[in-house]
Formats: C-alpha cells, structure tokens, sequence
C-alpha cells in the first residue's frame, strides 16, 4: 500500500468510525434534541411535571377568547388529532392568529390547561403575495384537506 | 489533464491566475445583488403571514448558504491537502475559514433580527437549528484558533484539516435538524419537496442574491487564498523574483 | 416613504440589510489589507537582502 492510499484509509475510518459514533449520540438524545412536545404526548401524560416544557401545534380556528379588561386570553392548541387548552397573559407575537402555528412555554394547571408564561409564533416555509393565499384558501382542495384534518382522532395511549 | 490540474496548482501560476479572475466574479455578483436587492426590496410582493418582514430572506438565506458552502470548501480542501499533500488546497482551507465565520455570524444575526418580530423571539436556547448553526459559528472559530496556536504551518494545516473533517457532522444537523427534530424554524422553501414553496416574484430576487453572494464570496476567497500562497511561499525564488522585477506585479 | 417603512417591520428589515453591507465591507476591506500588508512586509525583506554588500 502506498503511503497516500494509507493516509486516504485512515482518514476513511476516522470519517465512518465519526459518523457512526454520531448516528448513536443523535438516536440517545432524539428526545432531548425536541423543541417542543406534540399535543398528543401532553394529553397522554408524556411531560416532565417539574419544570416548564415547551409545546408547539396550531391554534384551533374560532377558539381564542379574550377577557374583557386584561391581557388574559385563551384558546386552544392543536396538533390535528388531540387538543389542549391553553391560557396566556402578555403580548402576543405579530404572527399570532387562529390557524397560526405556536410554540407555547409553560406547564399544565390542575384542571389540565397549560398556563403559558411565554407564546412564540411558528410560520411555515411558504411565502407568497396575499392574493395568491387568498386564491389558494378558496381553492376546493384546501378545504377538503382541512376536513380531512379535523377527523383524525385523538387516541392518546 | 493531471499536468493541467498541477499548473494551475503551482504557486506561482495561481498567484497571477488569482488576480485575473477575482474581478470576473466580483462585478457580476455585486450586479446580481444589486439586481436581487432592489427587486427583493421593492419590486417582489409582501408575504401572506410576514408581510414586508419576509424581505430579510433576501440576505438570510443567501449568508446561511454561504456559511455552509464554505466549511464545504474548507473541509473538502483540508482533506485533499491531507491525502494528496496539495500546498494550494491548506491555503485554500486557511484563507476559507474567516470568511465561513463571519457568514455564519451574519445568518445568525439576522435571523435573530427575523425572530424577533415574527416568532416573538431573538434567540431561544435549544432549538436544534439555531444550536447546530451556533456550533457551526465555534467550528470556525475554534479552527482559526488552532491554527493561530500551531508556529508551524505543516503541522497547523494537519491538525486543522482533521478538525474541519470532524466538523463536517455538525453541517450535516444543521441542514436535517428541522426535520429530524421540532423546531422554531421552518423547513425548506426552495429545496421544499415538490419544488420551491415560494412565489416565483419573490424566488428570482432570491436565486439572484444567492448566486450573487456567492460569486462576491468566490471573488474573496480568490483573493485570500492569494495573499495566503504569497505569505507561505515568502522565501522562495518566485516570489523574490516577481518583486525585485521591474514590472513587479502585486 | 412607505417602501422605506416596510409595514412597521422597517427597522429590523433595514437593520439586516445594512448589517450585510457592513460585514461585507470588512470583508473587502481586510482582505485588501492584509494583500497589502504581507507583500510590503516581504518587499523590504527581499529588498534589504538584494543591497547588502
């Protein structure tokens, strides 16, 4: 073997022996690696109780009520299948909307709601002129998909 | 073809190639920016959702790209210099890393610039894409660290090559972290499945301004590896001989 | 003027656009630099040995 096929085989299993080191590491910590927790997991009780946790879903449409004379506001967070309510005192990002992608930041109350201490709004990777969205949402499809969506049911197990 | 490839590698002929070059990809980038600037600004329609904040993408996703590509170039050219023992491709993986660096600063910036008014938020500690991104930024600087730290080039090109090996894991997460993990950040738009989800309008101001910083960025790069083949190759007979002569270039 | 407003996201819109330019300008101008600083460097090395007796 010559010297640089050698140095080309040693780099060779450094990269692979690397890689799959890492593949490992990645597979232990999938858990820790999570922004946030899906809905589904907080309703079949799959949260740490001792600390704040994040969970990310979309804001369930003509569920947000605000209370007369204060900040407070509540609705409810979907992940397509199951649901949670969620209630929060403070400023809402620009993004924040029914419909609307969310990352909420708090725990669960006794009567099983999540008291957000900070909300953080999630937009999707499409851009395009609001003509265009608007098209799109009368468009038959979207709607379709979107009761398609709403039947899914919440199995939490 | 291999006698080609070893002349354009010889010193002296890249340091004159160098400087012929630099300009062809200079102006045209900074025409495309131009270009992708102004319509992106101007021209191309609000977003839906983000309305005219949308526009940061016109700078964001160009330095993000960048900042990939050139730990791209520097790992692969730390490689080759380590299997082949190629002088020019060290320099080339030496004279890449600021420039990765401060592209790598720059998306962060202005993503965080991004975050601020859309999701609510500058920065949030443990979301998997602004990590990864980060670590991307400590990559860079961690390599010009060991560089700085080493007196001797041969032994600095090696040990910095291994690490920039090392670190090509890091580019992989940055690029799958959105998907492999929730997170704050969004998927991919133009490399979306399915074709770009972006409007057309607003996707060629965008391709322009990518393509644009990244000519800008070659024309850089050109000019640094440049400098850095004329600093390792200080003592030798070329370089006495191209300044003590009258038409001396620079 | 409402071009330069960008809605109300102005600031963080020309904040970014600036910020580029600016690190671009480092950019250009360290590399100009340094080409500068490297080569007078070795000129007055090669010079000073090309004269000594």
């Amino acid at each position: 073997m010559k010297p640089r096929q050698q140095r080309m085989l040693a780099v060779g299993l450094a990269l692979a022996g690397l890689a799959i080191a890492t593949a490992l590491t990645l597979r232990a910590f999938q858990d820790n690696m999570m922004f946030f927790i899906d809905i589904s997991d907080v309703v079949a009780g799959e949260y740490p109780e001792a600390r704040n946790f994040r969970i990310g879903g979309l804001v369930v449409d003509d569920s947000i009520e605000r209370e007369p004379d204060s900040l407070e506001i509540r609705f409810r967070v979907t992940d397509t299948r199951c649901e949670l309510p969620v209630s929060y005192t403070g400023v809402l990002p620009d993004l924040f909307r029914e419909g609307q992608g969310v990352v909420a930041i708090g725990r669960l109350d006794d009567s099983e709601t999540f008291v957000a201490d900070r909300i953080l709004a999630k937009h999707d990777e499409n851009y395009m002129a609001p003509e265009v969205a608007e098209m799109l949402a009368k468009h038959a499809e979207g709607k379709a998909a979107m009761a398609a969506r709403g039947t899914a049911e919440c199995n939490p197990t | 073809m291999w006698t080609w490839f070893h002349k354009l590698a010889s010193p002296p002929h890249f340091y004159r190639l160098a400087k012929a070059l630099s300009p062809w990809f200079l102006v045209p980038g900074l025409a495309l920016i131009a270009y992708g600037t102004f319509t992106g600004l101007f021209i191309a329609p609000p977003d839906y959702q983000q309305g005219d904040a949308y526009r940061i993408i016109y700078v964001h996703v160009p330095s993000a790209y960048l900042s990939q590509m050139a730990y791209t170039v520097m790992a692969i050219a730390g490689g080759i210099g380590l299997i082949w023992r190629m002088k020019l491709s060290h320099a080339v993986a030496a004279a890449v890393a600021p420039l990765g660096a401060w592209f790598t600063f720059l998306s962060l910036a202005t993503g965080s610039i991004w975050g601020r008014p859309m999701w609510g938020t500058w920065w949030e500690w443990g979301d998997p894409r602004m990590m990864s991104q980060l670590i991307l930024l400590f990559l860079y600087l961690g390599y010009m660290a060991l560089r700085a730290s080493i007196d001797d080039t041969a032994k600095a090109d090696k040990a910095s090559a291994v690490l920039a090996l090392v670190g090509v894991i890091n580019l992989v997460i940055v690029r799958y972290s959105v998907e492999w993990w929730s997170s704050l950040h969004q998927g991919q738009t133009i490399l979306a499945e399915g074709g770009p989800a972006i409007d057309a309008e607003m996707l060629y101001p965008l391709l322009a301004n990518i393509l644009g910083f990244a000519l800008v960025f070659g024309s850089l790069l050109l000019r640094r590896v440049r400098t850095e083949v004329l600093y390792r190759e200080r003592r030798t007979r070329w370089v006495r001989e191209m300044i003590l002569s009258p038409q001396g270039q620079t | 003027m409402e071009a330069i407003a960008m809605d109300k996201y102005g600031a963080y819109v020309w904040s970014c656009f600036a910020l580029t330019f600016v690190v671009y300008a480092i950019n250009e101008w360290r590399a100009r630099a340094r080409h500068r600083r490297i080569y007078r460097d070795i000129e007055v090395r090669v010079k000073a040995l090309e004269t000594r007796p």
